[in-house]
């Protein structure tokens, strides 16, 4: 007689049993914490534990900031020409494609008029993820002729940047919108109607240094990492590690770039009430 | 000294830069330099005589080491000039000099991008990399010009703004998109001349004016032919059609009209013979600022804001 006795039966393997969860649920990259998405979406793409601010496209930041998100769009139809016929690894023309794709946007920017607690602005926000939200010919288009519909209808302007600057397959073009836009806020100054600039994560290079620094408030959103250099252009020239916070907007603010952060979910009560106090709205 | 006897003498000066800047690890753009003298023996090596020149070989001569710098065209085509220091905020930047001067005989303000020559003139100049203060100090001085009914001449040549904490810390990008947005209001006309390297919003930062010449050889980009070359192919070896594809020569940039007239250089290049190359230069900055002088101020402004709007537009409606 034996003491133990094997089961015949074969071990089960087990059925696939898994719960999909994929999309259901998001790790933080502040406080790498797993969140329930949906809580996420209703805080404004907030992290609710943190407060992280996640990425979010052009149009979200639009519909975020006009009244029940509508707002007529201007200038949509606007597209590349390519005029360098840029070709490297891919063509420019293929990237301008896959990002058009992948954005449903023909370019980094989208503009608009709509109605902020009942009061005319027109705004302006990039798309990061069309080629790094970078500014050619079309971006500093667009933002040029939201300036001059401004100053044609006497509205304030509100731009939310997010770029890493200028682009690079449009050479010295790129380059030039720099000086176009600043040309149009250096003539929006005489009509004088405010221009607020919300920069978000992450503003840098030939964003920063035209538009995104100039204006009249700079406000920007917690943790979003602005500057000219990229970090690591810096670190490749100084040979050194930086400091943590290096170029955030707590690290802006304290150097005085900055007026303001401001979250997310403060932004539009933020700027109602400072464009109204600079008297945006009064001949309206 | 016959020329190839300077040359050489030139390739072993910048050998001994290279190794004294190898020895002394205390500045922190050093080992930078070190790789861009590098490429300026690869110059002195390569660009030959006569032959036709593609993109990298006017890279190569826009940073040529005896290419004319800023202070060798203000000395060869200004009189009386008296340099003005200081952006009255933090410092003076000698990456950039200003000043009062006489061009013909009439009164101006100049400005420009410094290099250095040797090691020690290198370091005072930050390798004609400018910080924050360097373009305060040209606006603040530009708009004294304004004031005074002076006209201004701006001399280009710079690898790019410095990107350091310091330079981050003080407001880079403040200061370079002010001077964007400051220099189109002022009422005095404005020559711009791009001689050597427009190093991107760096260059661009004293770069807005009524007419931009540029320098046959001279280069204007948004990005370094090495840095496009790191981006897109992950290594500094396709740097040659980096430069080609950047279109960043100064036919380019008459082809998109961003520049409105190319300067001639001397046969081999503006370093061969520095007072022929400013000589060149003379009568075309003479016609512009004759031109530009006849103007009334609001015509002049109104002209500037034109070619600013209609600046570099090369977009559809799809």
């Amino acid at each position: 007689m034996t003491w133990f006795r094997r089961e015949k039966k074969a071990l089960e393997v087990p059925q696939e049993k898994r719960v999909q969860t994929e999309g259901l649920w998001v790790k933080c990259d502040g406080c790498k914490q797993i969140i329930w998405k949906k809580d996420i979406e209703a805080s404004l793409h907030c992290c609710p534990k943190c407060n992280y601010h996640f990425k979010i496209g052009a149009r979200a930041r639009l519909e975020i900031l006009f009244d029940g998100g509508r707002f007529t769009e201007h200038d949509a139809g606007l597209a590349s020409t390519d005029p360098l016929t840029f070709q490297d690894t891919k063509s420019y023309r293929d990237r301008l494609k896959k990002a058009e794709k992948t954005t449903g946007a023909k370019d980094a920017v989208i503009t608009g008029e709509g109605l902020l607690e009942g009061k005319p602005l027109i705004a302006c926000a990039m798309e990061f993820n069309f080629i790094g939200g970078s500014m050619g010919a079309v971006v500093g288009e667009k933002i040029t002729r939201a300036i001059d519909r401004c100053i044609a209808q006497r509205l304030p302007l509100v731009i939310i940047s997010c770029s890493g600057g200028a682009r690079m397959m449009e050479g010295a073009i790129s380059l030039m919108q720099m000086a176009k836009v600043n040309a149009g806020l250096a003539r929006l100054d005489e009509i004088r109607k405010p221009y607020i600039s919300v920069l978000t994560d992450p503003t840098t290079g030939g964003v920063t240094a035209s538009f995104a620094m100039l204006g009249d408030l700079n406000i920007a959103e917690p943790g979003a990492l602005i500057g000219f250099a990229g970090p690591r252009v810096i670190e490749q020239t100084i040979r050194q590690k930086l400091p943590d916070g290096f170029q955030r907007s707590e690290f802006l603010l304290e150097h005085g770039m900055i007026d303001a952060i401001v979250p997310r979910k403060e932004l539009r009560g933020y700027l109602a009430r400072s464009l109204e106090l600079l008297g945006a709205w009064n001949d309206q | 000294m016959p020329e190839s006897q300077a040359q050489s003498a030139v390739v072993l000066e910048l050998t001994r830069q290279i190794a004294e800047l190898e020895k002394s690890s205390d500045s922190e753009a050093a080992q930078e330099e070190i790789d861009r003298l590098r490429g300026q023996l690869e110059a002195l090596q390569r660009v030959g005589t006569g032959a036709p020149k593609d993109a990298w070989d006017r890279v190569l001569l826009a940073r040529h080491p005896q290419r004319p710098y800023t202070l060798d065209y203000i000395q060869l085509l200004f009189t009386d000039f008296t340099e003005l220091h200081g952006d009255r905020r933090f410092a003076d930047d000698a990456a950039i000099v200003c000043g009062l001067a006489r061009f013909e005989g009439r009164a101006v303000m100049v400005v420009g991008h410094q290099k250095g020559r040797d090691t020690k003139q290198k370091l005072l100049r930050n390798f004609g990399m400018p910080k924050p203060e360097g373009y305060r100090k040209a606006m603040r001085l530009m708009q004294m010009a304004a004031k005074f009914g002076l006209p201004i001449i701006s001399l280009v040549d710079t690898p790019g703004a410095y990107p350091g904490i310091g330079a981050e810390e003080r407001g880079q990008a403040e200061a370079i998109a002010n001077n964007l947005k400051e220099i189109p209001k002022l009422a005095v006309p404005i020559v711009v001349i791009i001689h050597g390297e427009g190093g991107s919003g760096g260059a661009l930062a004293i770069a807005i004016g009524d007419c931009v010449l540029m320098l046959e050889n001279a280069v204007y980009s948004v990005i370094s032919p090495e840095s496009c070359s790191s981006i897109l192919w992950r290594d500094w070896q396709h740097k040659q059609d980096a430069a080609r594809i950047l279109k960043l020569t100064a036919q380019d940039l008459r082809g998109f009209e961003i520049v409105d007239e190319i300067i001639p250089e001397p046969p081999d290049g503006a370093h061969t013979d520095h007072a022929h190359a400013a000589a060149l230069l003379r009568p075309r900055i003479e016609s512009s600022l004759r031109e530009l002088s006849a103007l009334p101020a609001a015509e002049l402004l109104h002209r500037r804001h034109e070619r600013l709007r209609k600046l570099a537009t090369f977009v559809r409606e799809s």
